[in-house]
């Protein structure tokens, strides 16, 4: 975790000179490393695909049932199982749906009577804005009080940090977001209740990124952006919260595996302030693990929010998917899960982009 | 150490200085907070989910429909008149002038034919309502006639009860729908065959009732707007905007707030919580024709015996349960008939009695009880509290019930392969006539691979030709008033022998804002309606 100190402080080590055979070996390791990410890339979205697939026929539901319901006829029942393909063996059910998924096609969602992708295109957004709202409260927020907390270790700030992780960590986001609805919405009305916007704003901006607040500063309209930004708040917050309470604990061991390492009394000695010693070094090295930490917890934001989804009646996916899952609209599953497969892919890519950025070793 | 102190300042400020921007529900827009995630499909000829009937009941016009405040009654929709051939067998309706779609266009005989076509063609989830009429897709072109633009003729297999028909003709799966846009956006399905309009219909509206869908947003909204073409009295309202909100508790604190009018699915304790906070709110309430009970697999060497399904029929402890897990939302009825409906009689000859139980097991030859299992939806906390009473009422005289708690779709699965023991679950009416619960009684068919469906009594594997006899010949009874005889007399015959436990039929109750006047919970989900609603 740690490294020697002050490395991230020295200068990065310039290629003496660039020689043609060396270009030719940079280029090689560079479509070595594409064509390994592609692999892993194809590796993990197989891997989804076929458990995806699996779970779906293990589910002791009749997915027929779910679109023509308990009254149908068997001939009503036997037409809608041919027209879904189910009669099929369930290889050639498999290579069906891969062969789809591949050309961009995740079918049509027995819940919602449209593409999956033009479900997936209106519910991710929402999910994607809660979510990014709430880590940029996370991490504007955690890491600086997890910092203080590991400088002033057993001070009352790191003793009220530990009881606020602590209530992060146990109580359930359910119970914490009607208390807030309560609270914020209903007796201070500081925030908007349940729901993106209020009726009367519904449909005022057209559909661009999805991301309300995003698109009404695309069509200027203040009112709107007002009005969903006292929606998001609330449960951006709360997702935050708990986002918060993981990264300041996180950001606090590292720190002080970090505060306990000579090189920093080394840096004292030397007559470096506090403030650079904490900043500039001790944090300088923690940022590689952080980097991980926000991914993470990025994620578990996307992927969790289903209950946040629910108190605040948020169209986001974490919804999307149980509803499907419920009523066996293994589309929906299955496309969803995609998604959300996609969206951890592309965050360790990111996250590996950010490597490089910060620590010139991985350069 | 300051700066860092200000930059928190400045965090927790950005976090907490939140603008409050309330705007109230307009007031020509009724704003619901409503369970309708069931929605899959507007299309009347596809749709067979509750929420659904709610919204095309405000957006179409079926040819007669059943008048929610008295229910043996038939309101003239799209129709003024009708009559009845000698032979009993063609409907012929006189259709009322002058009607125009939301589109515009006008409503003609041909626009009913499509209607009824497409319903029968498409063989999707309602095409049995039709289709029990005889009426197929190689013969609707006969059996279905404009005879001119203001007459519709329906010709049906056999001399059926007028009433039957008339009824059934009163579900909104025949709404009549304009034929003249829905063809302009036909397409082809996935096996090349023409798709009636369908691809478009399940996301769109295309009637003539009071109101036009304008947007529907799966699992979030649906917004309709009034229908400027139909032919009654205006609706006072210019919008019904309906919000699915999964929460109840957030249901509650919406209505509380007034960021919605109308909260639909409050439970007791919250309705109880609405009343104690004052606040002049109204809960209006409706019985409801959905009945909740167990089904008994005779195919279970103990269930097989009437003694013993008898015996369960005493452990059930109806009145405690009324009072306590199913306040406000559910009443007694031990009938396969929800009260309201043609044929209903006050029957709930049971009670729980251990002594009775006991004495019945003791003539099947298990004076000591055996092992059962139930199967019911976890998701419903009510009838997690009625399996939790059961386990505890059967355990008093040896019965040993293992709940098997899923999800709903998993219960229903379960149940249609005839692999359960009991069985909780509810049912609700196709149409506003007896024969749609015969679902209880006939069974004409109990191999595993029944060619007729798997009506509810073959799910339980019971089968009684006297039973399927009588419920035929009841449907041929052209006096209202001996088919309704009938079907009482039925009703009593079947309690004591049936596979059944009928325990309870559903109420709702919503909490209503005082802005809001005329709001009425239908007995059936298309009869809620808001034309006459006004804030």
């Amino acid at each position: 975790m740690s490294k020697p100190a002050l490395a991230s402080a020295s200068a990065v080590a310039t290629p003496s000179a660039e020689s043609g055979a060396h270009y030719l070996q940079v280029v090689r390791r560079l479509l070595l490393a594409g064509g390994g990410l592609f692999f892993s890339l194809a590796v993990t979205f197989f891997g989804l695909l076929v458990i995806t697939f699996v779970i779906g026929r293990l589910m002791p539901i009749d997915p027929v049932l779910s679109a023509v319901g308990d009254r149908a006829s068997k001939a009503t029942y036997d037409q809608v199982k041919e027209a879904m393909g189910l009669n099929l063996p369930v290889w050639h059910q498999f290579a069906r749906y891969a062969w789809n998924v591949i050309h961009g096609d995740f079918g049509t969602s027995i819940q919602t009577a449209r593409p999956v992708m033009e479900d997936l295109l209106r519910v991710f957004p929402a999910t994607a804005e809660m979510a990014t709202v709430a880590i940029i409260i996370g991490i504007v927020l955690g890491i600086p009080l997890g910092v203080w907390a590991a400088v002033y270790r057993n001070s009352v700030l790191d003793q009220t940090m530990r009881v606020v992780g602590l209530i992060g960590y146990s109580v359930p986001i359910f119970w914490l977001g009607i208390m807030g609805l309560l609270v914020f919405y209903l007796q201070l009305e500081w925030v908007g209740g349940p729901g993106r916007l209020d009726v009367f704003f519904d449909g005022e901006v057209p559909t661009v990124t999805g991301f309300i607040l995003i698109d009404s500063i695309i069509a200027g309209d203040w009112d709107v952006f007002q009005n969903a930004f006292g929606h998001i708040i609330l449960p951006a917050c709360l997702l935050g919260y708990y986002s918060l309470a993981y990264i300041s604990r996180m950001t606090r061991s590292l720190m002080l595996e970090q505060l306990n390492q000579e090189y920093l009394i080394t840096a004292r000695v030397k007559g470096m302030s506090e403030r650079r010693v904490i900043w500039r070094h001790a944090f300088g090295n923690i940022q590689v693990a952080l980097i991980t930490v926000c991914a993470l917890a990025f994620a578990n934001i996307l992927e969790g929010s289903v209950l946040t989804e629910t108190v605040f009646a948020w169209p986001g996916i974490g919804r999307y998917i149980t509803t499907a899952l419920g009523a066996a609209d293994m589309n929906a599953v299955l496309g969803g899960t995609i998604v959300v497969g996609t969206v951890y892919v592309g965050l360790n890519l990111l996250t590996d982009v950010l490597y490089r950025v910060v620590d010139p070793r991985a350069k | 150490m300051k700066k860092l102190l200000a930059a928190l300042a400045m965090g927790a400020s950005f976090a907490m200085a939140t603008p409050a921007v309330h705007a109230a529900t307009p007031k020509d827009t009724l704003v619901e907070a409503w369970h309708m995630d069931d929605i899959i499909s507007l299309d009347p000829a596809e749709m067979y989910e509750l929420s659904t009937y709610e919204v095309n009941g405000n957006v179409y016009d079926t040819l007669v429909a059943i008048n929610p405040h008295n229910t043996g009654d038939i309101l003239k929709k799209a129709a003024l008149s009708w009559t009845v051939s000698d032979d009993g067998k063609t409907f012929t309706f006189k259709l009322r002038p002058g009607q125009k779609f939301a589109s515009g266009n006008p409503l003609t005989a041909a626009d009913v034919v499509y209607s009824y076509q497409r319903l029968t063609a498409l063989n999707l989830a309602p095409a049995f309502l039709i289709q029990d009429f005889g009426i197929t897709t190689d013969n609707m072109n006969t059996t279905l006639k404009a005879v001119d633009d203001l007459t519709f003729q329906m010709t049906v297999d056999q001399a059926y009860a007028p009433s039957f028909v008339i009824n059934k003709l009163c579900a909104t799966n025949f709404a009549v729908i304009d034929s003249v846009t829905v063809k302009s956006h036909e397409g082809k399905k996935a096996d090349g065959t023409n798709d009636w309009g369908n691809g478009w219909l399940k996301t769109a509206s295309a009637g003539s009732g009071p109101f036009k869908i304008d947007e529907w947003k799966p699992n979030e909204s649906i917004s309709m707007s009034v229908n400027p073409n139909y032919w009654g009295p205006k609706p006072k309202l210019k919008r019904v905007f309906y919000r699915h909100i999964a929460e109840e508790a957030s249901q509650r604190l919406l209505l509380e707030k007034g960021d919605v009018d109308i909260a639909r699915n409050l439970s007791a304790d919250q309705l109880d919580g609405v009343r104690k906070a004052g606040g002049g709110f109204k809960f209006p309430g409706t019985a409801q024709n959905t009945n909740l009970y167990f089904g008994m697999n005779t195919k279970n060497q103990y269930l097989a015996k009437p003694e013993v399904r008898e015996a369960l029929r005493y452990l059930i402890d109806y009145q405690g349960l009324a009072k306590t897990a199913l306040r406000e939302g559910w009443i007694i009825n031990q009938t396969f008939l929800p009260n309201g409906v043609l044929g209903y009689v006050d029957s709930n000859p049971y009670k729980l009695d251990y002594a009775k139980a006991k004495a019945l097991l003791a003539k099947a030859g298990y004076p000591d009880g055996f092992p059962l299992t139930v199967n019911v939806a976890s998701t419903e906390q009510s009838r997690m509290d009625i399996a939790q009473s059961m386990q505890q009422t059967f355990a008093k005289v040896g019965i040993k019930l293992q709940i098997l708690a899923s999800d709903q779709k998993t219960v229903i699965t379960t149940y249609r392969a005839r692999k359960h023991d009991l069985a909780l679950l509810t049912w609700g009416i196709d149409y506003f006539d007896p024969n749609t619960n015969m679902a209880f009684v006939v069974n004409k068919d109990n191999s595993d691979d029944p060619k007729t469906g798997k009506p509810l009594a073959w799910r339980n594997g019971w089968q009684n030709e006297e039973f399927n006899k009588q419920a035929n010949d009841l449907l041929f009874v052209t006096d209202t008033a001996k088919r309704k005889a009938g079907y009482q007399a039925m009703i009593k015959a079947w309690q004591p022998v049936s596979p059944f436990a009928m325990m309870f039929q559903q109420n709702w109750v919503a909490a209503v804002s005082p802005k809001v006047h005329n709001f009425f919970i239908g007995p059936s989900n298309e009869m809620t309606q808001y034309d006459t609603v006004y804030k």
